[in-house]
């Protein structure tokens, strides 16, 4: 008999119903909501007059729309406003406990979940949002869905869905100075391609998993979606009950014993195989920086910008092309030449303390060069924030220039105040470069965090290491 | 849900592979807590010349000639033809209301990203997938003849071009039958509660922390 891969497992375990067709119900153990794709969700619970199934499998912050700076005068944007207290009111009337928007604890949904023990090994998450592959960092099934989904899973603790396919990606060696697991992943996306992982549920395996932090884990997860699978998964190890241990939604005393053992559990069999598996020797790594309007378009930070005639097909030649004329860019510009006008540190992706850890390091003694016109570190939840400021992360930042803000998603997309104006360029640790995402006509370069620092401090993309 | 009727149109071309949501609808529309109202921001960066605002009047804002959604030969055409990966990206639904909202009631590419293909079927909207060979051959026949028109047919699973040329699609079946007679989901499954109850009674000897509740 063949084993099971952790994928497999978590499926079984959820499965509540199979259909002949293929199609299965699967359970539902929490539901991460936010201000942006939940309130047709209450609207349509309300036409029907239905009450969520289990409201207290629900866990709410607002994080889309809120403001990273003057965070006691409210959101001055009326319609953001209203969103924001929509979902107030929705987790007000339906009984769900709701991080508002003064709590210490509010953030990304995506930082939240697994700060607060939220998340945990064995579970199946859904959240109205793509990242939600972020949590199977910690042997979580997550993924994001739409609206209409997030109303069912309100309504039955349930959705309908199909099995994925297995696929394994084996990160192995050791990450040289100055890379990080953001390089990891960008350079898997480069390998894969954007929709390499479509229909597959992703696992991170090999040394260099083993040997990341929860917070690296959870960055390679959260861009699963960016190589197309909604999942990202990593098997569980001592590494993830430690981290858990202690939080405030973590299981207790007796309770934590008997979860640790299952928890444990929740791996993939070593005989299991896989319907895709990839290898990738990461001890070579470099630095590795976005070029293009895709995360697929990738390369390290001493290459040179692509020439279209080159791409594998004429697609993607006509992608490249189109990509490079957006981006105001010419194939073979040095990337380490490419001047930045605004830095973006925080996300989803990389607004964790270990994040800003690293951001610090570099910036640490060193001043923003002078063409950087803004460059903003955004704290992935209050949290965060807090623990930062106890470090003297935020004195190290604003003595160097950088602008110490409020917990929020922000410049990740740009639906409150902070953006990039048209043309600007943008260094930035979130995990999409798609035309317009930072704001109208702004370019994006995803990075690391040490790589974002790096680039403030020069001015230009440059290898953190000869900074 | 409003059920799918088998219809005719001309196929609008948009020749890129991953179009993403924030392509379909830019973030500032999703502040909007309405499920319609997306249909004039379809493709907003690409189709005006400015930037939008949500709640504006598209009316006199100026347009974008060289998108194929603002000339004259694609005007009120329902089906989008795209390329691989179409839909990466966020899982915002708020693009399938777009085109929805537009009257695009089907979308031809090479592939989906799943959350956006799920989507669709949530807002009766149809998305086909066909070989790189076949999607090569439609935007070859727009781009040597013209706008081209095609027969969706949900039932017998087929998109007819007007030359004859008949292109067969699969589709899961209980995906189709919800498309077909406009099924509202949530009540199927509810159908299925003693099953969920079975199971949560199940779950709850084996993992009780999973049902301790999220208190505040």
């Amino acid at each position: 008999m063949t084993g099971k891969t952790l994928y497999d497992k978590l499926w079984e375990q959820h499965l509540v119903r199979a259909s002949e067709d293929g199609t299965a119900l699967i359970y539902i153990d929490l539901q991460l909501l936010h201000e942006v794709t939940s309130a047709q969700a209450f609207a349509g619970l309300r036409e029907a007059a239905r009450l969520p199934r289990r409201k207290t499998a629900n866990l709410a912050v607002a994080d889309h729309n809120v403001p990273t700076t003057e965070r006691n005068a409210g959101i001055s944007d009326p319609i953001a406003r209203l969103q924001v207290e929509t979902l107030d009111r929705n987790c007000a009337e339906f009984g769900i406990t709701e991080f508002a928007m003064s709590d210490p604890r509010q953030g990304i949904v995506h930082v939240v979940g697994p700060e607060q023990g939220a998340t945990q090994p064995g579970m199946t998450i859904v959240c109205g949002d793509s990242h939600t592959a972020t949590h199977g960092a910690l042997g979580a099934l997550a993924f994001g869905i739409g609206t209409s989904e997030v109303e069912h899973v309100l309504a039955t603790q349930c959705l309908v869905a199909r099995k994925m396919k297995n696929m394994r990606i084996n990160l192995n060696g050791t990450l040289p100075d100055g890379t990080f697991s953001k390089d990891m992943i960008l350079a898997v996306i480069g390998m894969i391609g954007t929709s390499g992982g479509t229909g597959y549920t992703i696992e991170f395996a090999g040394s260099a998993v083993r040997e990341a932090s929860m917070e690296a884990r959870m960055t390679l997860c959260n861009m699963a979606i960016e190589a197309g699978a909604r999942a990202g998964l990593v098997g569980v190890d001592e590494a993830t009950v430690t981290y858990l241990e202690g939080r405030p939604y973590s299981p207790k005393g007796d309770q934590f014993e008997r979860a640790r053992n299952f928890w444990l559990q929740m791996v993939t069999d070593p005989e299991a195989e896989f319907d895709k598996e990839y290898d990738l020797d990461i001890s070579v790594l470099r630095p590795q920086v976005t070029w293009g309007t895709s995360p697929e378009m990738v390369a390290s930070v001493d290459d040179a910008i692509p020439n279209p005639a080159d791409a594998p097909d004429q697609t993607r030649e006509r992608d490249w092309a189109r990509a490079l004329e957006y981006m105001n860019l010419s194939p073979g510009t040095r990337i380490n030449s490419i001047e930045l006008d605004k830095v973006f540190i925080g996300a989803c992706t990389n607004g964790r303390i270990e994040d800003l850890r690293a951001a610090a390091t570099v910036a640490s003694g060193r001043k923003v060069a002078q063409n950087i016109k803004q460059a903003l570190v955004v704290p992935g939840s209050g949290l965060v924030k807090v623990q930062a400021e106890a470090e003297g992360l935020d004195r190290i930042f604003t003595e160097a220039g950088f602008e110490w803000r409020e917990p929020g998603c922000s410049m990740c997309l740009a639906m409150n105040a902070d953006r990039l104006e048209p043309g600007e360029r943008c260094a930035a640790t979130s995990n999409r470069n798609f035309e317009g995402r930072q704001g109208y006509g702004g370019r994006t370069h995803l990075v690391s965090p040490s790589m974002a620092a790096a680039a403030a401090i020069a001015g230009h993309f440059v290898d953190p290491n000869q900074l | 849900m409003e059920k799918f009727v088998n219809y005719n149109s001309v196929l609008i071309p948009i020749d890129r592979s991953n179009v993403d949501t924030d392509a379909l609808i830019p973030k500032q529309f999703l502040k909007s807590v309405e499920k319609s109202g997306f249909g004039d921001n379809l493709f907003d960066e690409w189709r005006y010349l400015d930037q939008g605002e949500p709640g504006q009047d598209c009316s006199g804002r100026p347009l974008n000639n060289d998108f194929v959604l603002n000339k004259k030969a694609y005007r009120g055409g329902r089906i989008l033809l795209a390329r691989e990966n179409f839909g990466c990206g966020s899982s915002r639904e708020h693009a399938v209301w777009a085109l929805r909202d537009f009257g695009i009631r089907t979308v031809i590419a090479g592939s989906y990203a799943d959350i956006f293909f799920n989507n669709c079927f949530k807002n009766g909207v149809l998305p086909i997938s066909l070989p790189g060979a076949d999607i090569d051959a439609l935007f070859a026949q727009d781009a040597e003849s013209g706008p081209c028109s095609m027969d969706i047919d949900l039932e017998r699973q087929t998109a007819t071009a007007e030359s004859g040329q008949v292109y067969r699609f699969e589709i899961d079946d209980f995906k189709k039958q919800c498309l077909l007679e406009g099924l509202d989901d949530i009540a199927l499954t509810l159908q299925h509660e003693g099953d969920i109850a079975t199971y949560e009674q199940r779950r709850m000897k084996e993992v009780p922390w999973l049902f301790e509740d999220l208190a505040s």
